[in-house]
């Protein structure tokens, strides 16, 4: 899933320092499941910027709306009706949220509540860690199950770099390199010569380096 | 026990502080409650295993919040007492209520009265 932090409540604040009556959607998708941006973030949220104005002797208004997507027009149409109503309208879906938002309703601004950091998964509760680049080129498969690109800090293709030392990477000693990974489970499923062979170069220009990317399904398209 | 403690405390009953949301303790203060504590069961006791140390981490987020928003963290707090401490229970009451006297009254309520 896509992964979210919440934006400093500073930085949220500000977004709407002009506003008295706004409204807060929040998406059931991927931010619901990461905790930041779904029906109870969503509360949590209202109230705090409620607190902050109120504190202020500005009140504000906080509507709360919680819609099941935010990355499908179907969806963006539930507050067609409403969205107008406000003086800002701040999503709490990941970037899509507000940029789908931004093109069905021109006449609106349109904030995000978070900052949208990956692609990954709960590794334990309360704590996602990214496991996908969307290089658009999965390679998973040549690794034993785990990917270089997202999760070697260089994305490098034949690691371990210099910077491996006890399995941890140089960057921090809570990242692990994964390229210590590869190259242990390799060895354990007796496959390290996987590691020698020859490989095209990898081509990214179906990364982000080919520009904003689109994926079409010809059966689907109407 | 016939103990007193601050009338200003007003108590709200749930059956274990693991009921007790980020939520709850930002809607008491938003409504204007000067200050918010929660009484748990002591640490390690919690016939539920973990609520006490799961509201423990949710009063610290709404510290955290209160923080950043510049009003005092302090007016949030967590204790831990077993259910057989009423002089306990009393004395945590009017530590708090002592507390939040300090403090003065919470900043939304000085504006809505301004």
């Amino acid at each position: 899933m896509i992964i979210a932090d919440r934006k400093p409540l500073e930085e949220i604040l500000q977004m709407v320092k002009d506003s008295n009556k706004i409204l807060i959607l929040g998406c059931k998708g991927c931010v619901t499941v990461c905790n930041v941006g779904g029906m109870k973030e969503v509360g949590v949220l209202s109230s705090i910027l409620k607190i902050a104005r109120k504190k202020e002797g500005r009140p504000l208004k906080v509507d709360e709306k919680t819609i099941e997507r935010q990355c499908d027009p179907e969806y963006i149409a539930q507050v067609k009706e409403i969205v107008d109503k406000y003086d800002a309208v701040i999503s709490m879906a990941c970037g899509v949220g507000p940029q789908f938002l931004s093109e069905a309703y021109p006449t609106q601004r349109f904030f995000p509540a978070v900052n949208t950091t990956s692609f990954g998964g709960a590794t334990s509760h309360g704590v996602w860690s990214e496991r996908c680049a969307g290089c658009g080129t999965c390679v998973i498969h040549l690794y034993d199950g785990m990917c270089p690109i997202a999760r070697c800090s260089k994305s490098i293709m034949h690691g371990p770099c210099g910077g491996s030392a006890r399995g941890k990477c140089e960057i921090s000693k809570e990242v692990d390199c994964i390229w210590d990974m590869i190259v242990k489970k390799k060895m354990e499923k007796g496959r390290l010569e996987d590691l020698i062979q020859m490989k095209p170069t990898k081509d990214w220009r179906t990364a982000r380096d080919g520009g904003p990317r689109k994926s079409v399904r010809e059966e689907l398209v109407q | 026990m016939r103990l007193s403690y601050p009338s200003s405390v007003k108590v709200i009953q749930v059956p274990c502080t693991g009921r007790v949301d980020i939520i709850h303790l930002l809607k008491a203060i938003e409504d204007g409650a000067d200050g918010v504590y929660v009484a748990g069961c002591l640490e390690g006791e919690c016939h539920y295993l973990s609520g006490n140390l799961k509201a423990k981490k949710r009063v610290q987020y709404v510290k955290n919040v209160l923080k950043e928003i510049g009003m005092e963290p302090e007016r949030v707090e967590m204790f831990n007492l077993s259910a057989g401490e009423g002089p306990r229970f009393a004395e945590i009451a009017r530590e708090m209520a002592e507390r939040i006297k300090k403090l003065g009254p919470s900043p939304v309520n000085m504006k809505k009265a301004a």
